[in-house]
Formats: structure tokens, C-alpha cells, sequence
């Protein structure tokens, strides 16, 4: 499964993360009456109304025209980017949603996506209702961004610490260290997953299951060793201790890799946010159903790493969250604890008990917990974000 | 609730379209609770642009005339939060608001290119189609292992009991039972179909879905106006059921009256909904013969007169006697369900056709999810099936796999949610 957590709507369809107005905050999202509507051409940019009340305006941009539009919203020196939506492609339409304070502005379409745009001005008078912006501050952002970037390093570290030490035990024969060390191992490449997968090249060698090879593919990563680990009684052949070395190396060398890598990899708001909604989305497809370790059956650990990394996300983004949409922030909160709750009846010692033991109905406790958590989790980029 | 202003709405153009004059005729006389109205964007099927009010003195999706599509869902309740159950029936009562007129869920909220929208959009475009959505309160609700959950033990009402081992009953815990239930009903099964999963989304957390089942098309005729529809066994069905029309004996046998049970006077105005899955060995059936077939459903195939004699309509004889007894036999299907053996009884059906695929043997694994509204199961189904169970002749070729019952609340009114008395 592939979720690319460098992609997204904020960056890719309206804005880069500053503009995307992160430092204010949110009301109900419910329309007003300060709906607006744009129609952008290839010379002209017509706005329906040239003022609106304080407070949450949205514009309705239609693109008339055969060019690439894009609309913004400039402040009183015609500089400041108060709101923007990119990339309109001809015949499309699309919203930019902003909370604006009394004051005079710039509307611009900018055709072809050049130069200063078509610009009109724009008067927001006071409708008397509280619009003071309650937003985050910058360095509480930059703050929340450097932990990700930490947790994403100290967790690839650990990551390549443990896969030395199971690999090290594979390749000495030592079966029994190594089913040991297996789950845990791989409980940092579950805790980042998403991280991991936006490396479209390492993920499919690393962490490729039997079912996803396309045909005449050759199979690497955790789990050809998995197979290898807890064999079928019947039709498979065990890997000889070249094989074992080969295929132990090279999953240590897309680990170390993938640590180099993540050493300056940055990180924005929304792919955070996506990510941890990533991780949940791993738990639904994967784990939830048993069909990630098939062989050692050890998903329990696999899942509870997708969590704590879903969590580490969250509280992450908890500071901005709890000022923009403080329900959303503890009803999070709250879903978290609940699903963890659950997780905690299967576990044994350090680790679980293994999944073949779960049954349907406890799975589906599982999985309504899953979705209870993860429903809520998709609304945490969007309420960041607006 | 209905008043003239409100009928003269109805565009009769587009109704005569729909059903003829009957169905005029059908909303008048049902006072009307849920009226029909044209949808401005007029759709490629006539009876698409059919939208019944969600608000009334009962809840629609009762005696509405039957919509082509069924989806039905149980939900268990997740929480033990009070609170969080009222604000799940606040949160679906303003989806179903919005669904029942064509709308999408928070068609309100501004877009958000970073949120997941908040319809799942596979109905954009399309009319109301006629939905209605019915919600139910199942006996589970109330009590749980021994557990009053919600504090609503003291107002169950006594008739909200799980249904009893009926004979030959092969019931799958997969397909049964339920804390909530939603019947909706369209004429667009896409319609259908994306009212439940929306409502399913807007639950997560709050709610689970237990089992739902999909009802291709309808077996029932809940009004005077539509034609009897056959089940998958070939023949009309529910020829003799309650119509819509019949309002004294919809009173009767379908609301709940306020001196019913004292304990739950917040049921007044509602009904039961009993719900059974029951599926048809089909292949045996195909290879029966004609006068066999006849014989245990007690019509004939044609056109659905009683065996009795007459047309579709006519009242059984289940006196007159041919060369070997009765032409209705002693144990043919309508003879068993009719009224007369059953202290008077009269059911109001909302049976549907499905097909699940093919089960482990290839068989087809189809027949009709059953729905009847009863005013008291105890005396209004539960002796019926009973009869039914054990001495019909037609249970050699039925199973019963799935069931459930549910406690309709009355209907809701503007600015209410579901089932609000019951949490007064």
C-alpha cells in the first residue's frame, strides 16, 4: 500500500503551508453570507462583489478562461498573501475559504499564472462579530515540525540498530533469536511507515508482501524473510546460507538508506497530518485483516507501532490542533486512549500475543475502533489547514 | 403533517406520471404524512423525483408506497456515553433531513481541499429518488447482559423483547439482531445504498454496523395504487397485506396507541419493525411443478387469484372444497397468514427480493428480506410466524437466516431528532 505523504491538497491544490492560513484559527466552517463568486478569463477577472463582512469569506473561483489561473487575495500593500488557490486549470472551479479582519485588499487572477495578476480592490467592513485571529505562533509551528523530524531520526536510528542485530542472528542460523527480534525490529519501520513509503523505490524492496509481487518480480525485504523464519509445512524450499546472507544484506542496505535519507527530510504541517492518517490506514488494510505477516503472524506489533507513530503525529500538531479545532483535538485524544485500551488486552510482556489467536469478533472490535479513531483523523490536515 | 396548502404542492403532472391517478388518490387519503413533492431537476425516471418528508406524526418509510430499493442496516451501539448516543441521533436525523430532499450530507460546510469531503458523493446529481429513512430501537439497546446501558430500562417497552425460536429457524448471529436499525428505501438502490454508508460514516465511533442487506426489488405493496409484485418464488405477494389506505385498520394494527404501555408512552405514534431474512431454496423450488407450487402458496401463478376462485382481489373461500378438500389447502401459505386464522390480524409488509451471490455450493443464496410494522409483536407476528413456522407447507423450501426486531419511534418533528421522547 502506497500513501505517499508528500502529496497534498494544501501544497498541491491551494497553496504553500504559510498561505494555507495555519496561523488562525478556525470557526464552525459553516457558510456565511459572504459567498463570492470569481470568474477568471484569459483578460479580465470578474469578482460578483467588491466587499464583504469581517469573518469567514469564501470565493468561488471559476476559470472562463484557456489558461492556468490562480486567485489571490493581497493586503492593503498588494504584497501580503492573505489567500490563494493555485493551479485552476481552464473550465474548473474552485473555493478559497479565509477569515478576513475589516480592512482594504486586492483581488488578482492571475491567467497564465504571471505577473501581478488582474487586480480590483476589495473592502472588508466590520460586521461587528469577533474575528480576532487566535492563531499559533510560527516558532510553536517550526517547534512542532523539528520534534517530527527528531522522532522520524531517533526512529530510523533504532531501526538500523535492531535490523543489524536480527539480520546478524538470520545469518548465523539463529532461528529462534531472530523470530524473536523480527517484530521488534520492524516495530520502527511500522512507527514511520509512511515516512518510509515516500521513498517509492526502498518501501517495494523492504516491505513487500508475497500478494503484492507482480509477476516474474523479485521478492526482498522483511518479509521473504519472514517466510524463511516460519516456514509452510509444505512446498517451500528454505533459503541456504548464501541466500540468507544476500537477502539479509540487502535489506540492511535499504534500511541504511533509508536513514541517510530521512537525516534532511523536512517536513510541513499537513504531511504530518496526512501521515498519521496514513498510519491508521495501514492498521485498516493490513494489520486489521492479518494479511501483513502471514507468515510469523506478529501484526499485533506491527499494529501498535502504526498507532504509536499515528500518535506521535498527533500530539506532534496537539498545540496547533488545540487552538484551531479544540474538539476535534480531544475528541483525538480520547479515541486514542480508547484504541489503545483494546490493544493493551492482547498484550504479552514486551510484546502481543499472535494475531492467528485474534478472532473475528475481537477483530472487529478492533477494526470499529479503528474506524472510530481513524474517521476523526482524516478531518485533522483539513481543520490545520483551512 | 399534511395540510391542503401543503397537497397542492405535489405537481400532478409528475405524479400522474408515477402511478396514475391512484397515487393522488393514495397520498389523500393517507392524510398525507408523507407527501410527495417534484423535484425541480427532472429526472430521467419519473418516479425519481419523488421526495417524502422526513417530518410527520410517523416516521415515513411506513406507509409510503413501497420504493423499488431496499438497503437495510443494524448498528451496535459502541459508546456507553448517553450523550454521545443523543448526539449520533442529532447528527443523523440532520443527514437524513438534508438525504430525503436530494441533498448532501453538510452540503453547508465550505469546501476543504484538505478534508476528506463531507458527503461521499456517489448520489450527487441524482434526485431524492423517494428516499425515505426509517429508524429503529432494538431491545438491545435497552439491556445488554443484564445491563441497563443507557438508563433506559425503565421505558422499554414490554413488547420489545428479542423474537422467539420460531421451528426450522437457522438464524446467523451475523445477520441478527441489532442496537439500531435504519431501513432506507428508494427508488435508486445508489440512493439507498448512500444513505446507510453515510449514515454508517457519520457513526463511526458512536456506532457500528452489524450487518446490513441489500433488497433488489420489492415484494410488497404498502398502497392501493401499486401493482402486487412477485417474489422470487414467481407469485404475487402480499396481495391481502394492509395497505396504506386502509386507515382505520393501519390504526389498528401498525401505530402504537398511546394507552399501549404505560411505561412507554414515547413509543405513541410509532410501530415495530420486525425484519427476517428469509432465504428460498431456489433450485428445489424451480423443479416443483406448477399445481405443487400452486397448491402451497394457495393462488395461482398467473394472475394471483385465490385457488378459492375470482381475481388477484377477491376473498378467500377457505371453505369451498374440490375433489380432495379444501382448493385452499389446510396447509397453504394464505390460508395460514390470512387474517382469519390469525384473530383478525392484518400485516402492513415491506418485503424486498435479494440475492447474495452464490453460496459454498453454488447455490444461489437468495429469497426476501421480510418487513413488517406491527403495533404489537406478541399478538401481531409472533403467533402469526409461529403457525407459519410450523405448519406451512411452503417452509420446505424456506430458511429463516436472519431477524430482528426494533421499536419505531413516532414521527419526528422539525427542530427534533429521532427518537427524542424516549430520552425526554
Amino acid at each position: 500500500m502506497k500513501l505517499p505523504i508528500l502529496l497534498s491538497a494544501c501544497a498541491l491544490a491551494v497553496a504553500p503551508l504559510s498561505a494555507c492560513s495555519l496561523t488562525e484559527d478556525n470557526d464552525s466552517g459553516k457558510n456565511s453570507s459572504n459567498k463570492i463568486t470569481v470568474t477568471s478569463t484569459d483578460d479580465k477577472c470578474e469578482v460578483s462583489a467588491a466587499k464583504a463582512e469581517s469573518g469567514r469569506i469564501s470565493f468561488n473561483v471559476k476559470n472562463d478562461g484557456s489558461k492556468v489561473t490562480e486567485f489571490y487575495l493581497y493586503g492593503e500593500d498588494g504584497l501580503r498573501i492573505v489567500g490563494e488557490v493555485e493551479n485552476i486549470g481552464p473550465g474548473i472551479t474552485r473555493d478559497l475559504v479565509l477569515t478576513a479582519q475589516p480592512g482594504t485588499y486586492f483581488t488578482a487572477c492571475k491567467p497564465g499564472m504571471i505577473g501581478k495578476g488582474i487586480r480590483a480592490d476589495f473592502t472588508v467592513s466590520d460586521s461587528g462579530k469577533d474575528v480576532t485571529i487566535k492563531g499559533v505562533d510560527q516558532k510553536t509551528i517550526d517547534t512542532a515540525l523539528a520534534q517530527y523530524s527528531s522522532y522520524v531520526k531517533d526512529q530510523t536510528s533504532q531501526l538500523v540498530a535492531d535490523t543489524q542485530e536480527f539480520i546478524d542472528a538470520y545469518k548465523a542460523g539463529d532461528d529462534d533469536k531472530a523470530r524473536t527480534l523480527f517484530p521488534t525490529a520492524r516495530t520502527h519501520w511500522e512507527g514511520t511507515e509512511t515516512v518510509a513509503e515516500s521513498f517509492g523505490d526502498l518501501d517495494p524492496k523492504t516491505d513487500l508482501r508475497e500478494a503484492d509481487l507482480e509477476p516474474g518480480q523479485k521478492w526482498t525485504g522483511w518479509h521473504a524473510i519472514e517466510k524463511d523464519l516460519w516456514p509452510p509445512a509444505k512446498g517451500y524450499t528454505a533459503f541456504t546460507p548464501a541466500q540468507r546472507v544476500t537477502y539479509a544484506d540487502d535489506l540492511m542496505a535499504n534500511i541504511t538508506t533509508l536513514n541517510t535519507r530521512v537525516q534532511t527530510l523536512t517536513y510541513t504541517v499537513d504531511q504530518i497530518a496526512n501521515g498519521s492518517k496514513g498510519l491508521l490506514d495501514e492498521v485498516a488494510t493490513g494489520k486489521i485483516s492479518g494479511e501483513e505477516d502471514i507468515w510469523s503472524h506478529t501484526d499485533l506489533w506491527d499494529f501498535q507501532a502504526n498507532v504509536d507513530g499515528a500518535k506521535v503525529g498527533y500530539e506532534t500538531l496537539k498545540p496547533l490542533l488545540d487552538v484551531k479545532d479544540k474538539a476535534l483535538s480531544e475528541t483525538l485524544a480520547t479515541r486514542f486512549a480508547e484504541l489503545q485500551k483494546l490493544l493493551d488486552k492482547y498484550k504479552v510482556g514486551d510484546g502481543f500475543v499472535f494475531y492467528d489467536t485474534v478472532k473475528e469478533p475481537q477483530r472487529q472490535e478492533l477494526s470499529d475502533a479503528v474506524n472510530a479513531l481513524s474517521e476523526p483523523l482524516s478531518k485533522m490536515a483539513g481543520a490545520l489547514t483551512l | 403533517m399534511t395540510t391542503d396548502d401543503q397537497n397542492s404542492t405535489v405537481s400532478r403532472r409528475r405524479l400522474l406520471g408515477v402511478a396514475g391517478a391512484g397515487a393522488l388518490a393514495g397520498a389523500a387519503a393517507l392524510g398525507g404524512f408523507e407527501l410527495a413533492q417534484a423535484s425541480d431537476d427532472a429526472p430521467e425516471t419519473p418516479s425519481a423525483g419523488l421526495a417524502y418528508d422526513f417530518h410527520g406524526r410517523h416516521q415515513a418509510g411506513i406507509v409510503t408506497p413501497s420504493q423499488d430499493r431496499l438497503h437495510f442496516a443494524s448498528f451496535d451501539v459502541t459508546t456507553s456515553s448517553r450523550d454521545e448516543l443523543i448526539a449520533l441521533l442529532k447528527a443523523w436525523t440532520e443527514a437524513a433531513e438534508a438525504m430525503t430532499t436530494g441533498a448532501s450530507v453538510g452540503a453547508d460546510t465550505l469546501t476543504n481541499y484538505a478534508s476528506p469531503p463531507t458527503d461521499t458523493g456517489e448520489a450527487l446529481g441524482l434526485p431524492a429518488s423517494g428516499l425515505t429513512l426509517t429508524f429503529g430501537f432494538g431491545p438491545s439497546l435497552f439491556t445488554k447482559d443484564g445491563k441497563d446501558r443507557f438508563g433506559l430500562e425503565a421505558r422499554r417497552p414490554k413488547a420489545l423483547q428479542h423474537l422467539p425460536h420460531f421451528p426450522a429457524d437457522n438464524l446467523d448471529p451475523a445477520r441478527t439482531d441489532g442496537d439500531l436499525c435504519v431501513q432506507a428505501c428508494a427508488n435508486d438502490p445508489q440512493v439507498a445504498v448512500h444513505a446507510i454508508r453515510n449514515l454508517a460514516r457519520i457513526g463511526f465511533g458512536t456506532v457500528a454496523m452489524r450487518w446490513n442487506q441489500l433488497g433488489f426489488g420489492r415484494t410488497s405493496s404498502t398502497s392501493t395504487s401499486q401493482q402486487t409484485p412477485r417474489n422470487l418464488m414467481g407469485f404475487k405477494d402480499g396481495t391481502a397485506n394492509l395497505k396504506g389506505e386502509d386507515a382505520a385498520e393501519i390504526e389498528k394494527f401498525v401505530w402504537v396507541d398511546p394507552s399501549d404501555d404505560a411505561n412507554a408512552s414515547w413509543l405513541a405514534g410509532g410501530s415495530y419493525l420486525v425484519a427476517r431474512r428469509i432465504k428460498i431454496q431456489i433450485e428445489p423450488w424451480d423443479r416443483t411443478s406448477l399445481s405443487e407450487q400452486e397448491a402451497l402458496i394457495g393462488r395461482e401463478r398467473a394472475h394471483g387469484a385465490p385457488l378459492s376462485g375470482g381475481t388477484e382481489f377477491t376473498d378467500l373461500d377457505l371453505k369451498i372444497e374440490g375433489r380432495n378438500g379444501p382448493l385452499i389447502g389446510m396447509d397453504a401459505h394464505v390460508r395460514l397468514a390470512h387474517p382469519s386464522q390469525n384473530n383478525g390480524t392484518k400485516l402492513l409488509r415491506r418485503g424486498y427480493n435479494f440475492t447474495d451471490g452464490t453460496d459454498a455450493l453454488g447455490r444461489l443464496d437468495a429469497g426476501l428480506f421480510f418487513i413488517a410494522f406491527v403495533r404489537d409483536p406478541g399478538k401481531h407476528y409472533v403467533p402469526m410466524q409461529n403457525q407459519l413456522s410450523s405448519q406451512d407447507g411452503l417452509m420446505e423450501y424456506l430458511q429463516h437466516t436472519g431477524s430482528g426486531l426494533w421499536a419505531v419511534p413516532p414521527g419526528i418533528r422539525k427542530g427534533e431528532y429521532v427518537g427524542q421522547a424516549l430520552f425526554a
